[in-house]
């Protein structure tokens, strides 16, 4: 708020260095969710008196009640007609330190896909369980596909603690059975809030009817909290959005860098053509940038002029992502009609569009939260599936890498989105290789043949798959690579793939050994 | 063979190849401001759908989010030119000195403009008085939207409305796909996730896309400051001549609106919070002259800033019925 101390410019000062915090909530029905939401927006002073006055309105209307605040975020008349939230809603508010962007999704189990799209691009996730009824299977599996998202904060908030006197044994019981379900679910952060979101205790400001309880209030925690983004620390990524070619002069790439940081004079790799480049500069219509990074919108030029379009990838040239046709992901089904095996269906991962099949290999079972085997996937299933793709994929496994290592699975006939999918890891060929597409690499020789030889013998006699190349070829280069073989290419385009530097053939090879060892 | 190798990234440098980079630990944490972060989700956004699309248009209102939706647009296509037109719905009944503002803009930034008016319902007279507003708005603005866009042949638009603008909104995908009659239907909504949009359509549907689904009001006003984004001058307070009805200041420029007996224009200092058609678009009490002025004058404001729209509370989710006939 502006207070009378502070001038417009003083205000507009502050609002520059705020950030963005993106979060979703997710409970069962009646959990209070809506409420929760309406407590945060009305005492955060971000609800408008006319909207308050339609709430009362249609509270009377509805409820014969004066206060509803779930009716502040029941958008449709739909829902309100049924008195339940049924679609995903987004709301804004901020505060002195943090702009937020929360997405309110639904409780019903048939709604789990518009849970699943709030938390995709979430950072923290807020779940809801009634002090009264205790952990429902719906709470179950909302973190469980919290966790499967890769929200890494997660807050859980024991609701109505008025209906149960404010009563610690209570919150004590929830929070250790609570406990024990996320704990292997993989997020980095949980924390437990003791509120009523019907009379705002511990919402934005601490309660005095809890006294046992010494942490934060939910919207404390919400504005303190530091969240760290897999994205933040991982090796450049850059897909390809468009071309730009306004002259003849210019030829620049357009895209989101969707993890890592990149600087001008970065060497990159361009795939799938594998082509060698440097970064000559950074183009923003704000001026050219030194260095920029994930989420940031540029464009790119390169010092050389190689082919690359929209679907393409720059990537980082030390770090270049795994490369396969068939892959481990989980999987959500949001349709209606059951996922059909060995059908093809259009696959987006990145910018890239190809076609894919899937293979179901397990269902979770919600209630239990045990695995079964699955014929199919049905509205709302979660599970594992083997992903084939016509074309291979180059990704980084989801937990690395959100945009990644995400995909949406589109039903070629009706052009619904029928499924969303995140990478886990690329499959076994066989019994044979095994997990060595993330270093797969092609090395170029450039006509040295005894390096060649000596390279190929070298990397087979350390028990790597190697397959040697007289000439490029990208269609061979990507099988090979996507079966985890090292590619030794003796002639090929001075752009292609990795030099080898060292004056002998030995120190050469010693260096490529270094590297490889370097590993782990 | 069964060896598993992890990543390059905790390597050193390959020995003699090209220079690398300072080492990541060492830069400091990267992290981009709310608008920033806003900004670079837009741009994105913008790309995709003229990458995807055949024949993508803008819906351009003439007010304060049309023009950051064109700033945003002339940036995601930097150096190049925006690579598409825009189309102006113009109901007859807009300010003047929103279609100066218009026509002057439209010719500096060099933009490809169409501008689409229903003239049949026009010339027999159709005016928000005489039909009552719903149907005034059923004929100059969504029948002459979907006729313009039906007769551009054009399967994407963009529009700058905003989810945190009305209820129904908040819900509103950032893909929405409309049938060939260009309606929406709220159950049938896609699935959107990460930022990976599904651009595939059946014949005859298209899609309406809002590059600004997640900036607020305050956003839009912070970045027309940051930014030095030209608006329309209504948005300013100046002393204008209004007839004043309780709270409600009524412009009088079309002179089909009806005076009460005895009624006479009064000069009040006021402005537009967002800019219509003027016989249905209430101006505001204000002294903000300046963009400072207005954003102080918003935090302090308890309104939404629809609420001056005679349209929207026709009747309890008068919006959500507008967008299912197809209304943007």
């Amino acid at each position: 708020m502006l207070s009378s101390v502070m001038s417009a410019e003083e205000f507009l000062k502050a609002e520059r260095n705020k950030d963005l915090l993106r979060l979703v909530t997710a409970g069962s029905v009646d959990d209070g969710k809506s409420t929760l939401i309406g407590r945060l927006l009305y005492d955060s002073q971000s609800v408008y008196e006319d909207q308050l006055v339609a709430m009362k309105k249609a509270s009377e209307r509805h409820f014969g009640n004066s206060m509803e605040l779930a009716l502040l975020t029941d958008g449709l008349r739909a829902e309100r007609e049924q008195g339940i939230t049924i679609d995903v809603a987004y709301r804004y508010f901020s505060t002195a330190r943090r702009k937020f962007i929360l997405a309110d999704t639904p409780g019903h189990e048939q709604y789990t896909r518009n849970m699943a799209t709030g938390a995709s691009t979430a950072d923290l996730a807020i779940l809801l369980v009634d002090a009264r009824r205790g952990v429902q299977p719906q709470s179950r599996r909302h973190a469980y596909i919290l966790g499967m998202l890769g929200i890494r904060d997660l807050v859980v908030v024991i609701n109505k603690m008025d209906l149960v006197d404010f009563d610690q044994s209570i919150y004590e019981q929830l929070t250790s059975e609570f406990s024990a379900i996320v704990e292997p679910l993989g997020f980095a952060k949980v924390q437990y809030v003791p509120i009523s979101a019907a009379k705002g205790d511990n919402v934005v400001t601490r309660s005095d009817k809890t006294p046992w309880y010494d942490g934060p209030s939910v919207l404390e925690y919400l504005e303190s909290v530091e969240v760290k983004r897999a994205e933040d620390e991982a090796a450049f990524r850059f897909p390809v959005q468009r071309v730009l070619r306004p002259t003849q002069e210019f030829r620049g790439y357009s895209g989101q860098i969707s993890a890592g940081a990149v600087r001008v004079g970065d060497p990159v790799i361009a795939l799938p053509g594998f082509r060698r480049s440097t970064v000559q500069s950074i183009v923003t219509w704000d001026g050219e940038l030194q260095e920029a990074f994930a989420p940031q919108s540029v464009s790119i030029t390169l010092a050389d002029e190689i082919d690359i379009s929209r679907g393409d990838t720059i990537c980082a040239e030390q770090d270049l992502p795994s490369v396969a046709t068939r892959m481990q992901a989980n999987l959500i089904w949001f349709s209606d009609q059951p996922s059909e095996t060995g059908r093809p269906y259009l696959i987006k991962h990145t910018s890239h569009l190809t076609t894919g099949t899937l293979k179901p290999v397990e269902r979770l079972d919600i209630q239990t939260l045990q695995w079964r085997t699955a014929d199919g996937f049905e509205l709302n299933d979660v599970g594992v599936v083997e992903l084939e793709t016509a074309r291979p994929l180059f990704f980084d496994p989801y937990r690395q890498s959100r945009n990644a290592g995400s995909f949406i699975v589109i039903d070629p006939a009706g052009n619904n989105t029928v499924g969303a999918g995140m990478i886990l890891h690329a499959m076994e060929e066989g019994d044979s290789v095994a997990g060595l597409t993330a270093t797969a690499q092609v090395w170029n020789l450039n006509g040295r043949q005894h390096r060649a030889e000596l390279l190929e013998a070298t990397l087979r006699g350390r028990g790597l798959a190697v397959v040697s190349l007289l000439s490029w070829e990208e269609k061979a280069a990507h099988l090979l690579l996507a079966a985890g073989f090292q590619v030794v290419v003796l002639h090929a385009p001075g752009d292609i793939g990795r030099q080898l530097s060292g004056a002998s053939d030995e120190e050469a090879v010693q260096g490529v050994l270094q590297e490889l060892q370097g590993l782990g | 063979m069964s060896t598993v190798l992890s990543s390059y990234a905790a390597t050193q440098p390959f020995p003699g190849v090209l220079p690398r980079a300072a080492a990541p630990s060492a830069t400091p944490r990267r992290r981009l401001t709310h608008l920033q972060a806003l900004e670079a989700e837009s741009i994105h956004i913008f790309r995709e759908v003229v990458s995807e699309f055949q024949n993508p248009v803008m819906l351009y209102s003439i007010g304060k989010d049309s023009s950051v939706m064109l700033r945003l647009a002339q940036k995601a296509f930097y150096p190049g030119k925006i690579p598409f037109k825009l189309l102006h719905v113009d109901t007859g009944y807009k300010f003047r000195e929103m279609i100066e503002f218009r026509d002057r803009y439209a010719q500096e930034l060099g933009l490809d403009l169409i501008v689409h008016r229903n003239e049949e319902a026009l010339a027999e007279g159709a005016n928000p008085y005489k039909l009552g507003t719903s149907r005034c708005c059923e004929l100059l603005k969504t029948k002459s939207l979907l006729d313009a866009l039906r007769e551009g042949g054009f399967d994407a638009a963009f529009g700058g409305a905003r989810r945190d603008e009305e209820r129904s909104r908040a819900k509103e995908r950032i893909y929405s796909v409309r049938d060939p009659r260009g309606q929406w239907d709220p159950k049938q909504q896609r699935p959107e996730l990460w930022n990976l949009f599904n651009s595939r359509l059946a014949p005859g549907e298209s899609i309406r896309v809002f590059p600004l689904s997640n900036w607020t009001e305050m956003d839009i006003w912070q970045y027309i400051h940051e930014e030095n984004i030209p608006i329309v001058p209504l948005y300013f307070a100046k002393p204008r001549p209004m007839l004043v009805r309780g709270n409600q200041l009524i412009s009088t420029e079309q002179e089909f609106v009806p005076r009460l007996p005895g009624e006479k224009e009064q000069t009040v200092m006021c402005r537009m919070r967002s800019l219509g058609c003027s016989p249905c678009t209430g101006a505001i009490r204000s002294t903000a002259t300046t963009l400072p002025a207005i954003i102080e004058e918003l935090v302090s404001f308890r309104r939404s800033e629809r609420e001056n729209r005679v349209i929207d509370h026709d009747q309890d989710g008068s919006m959500e019925l507008k967008k299912r006939q197809g209304y943007f």
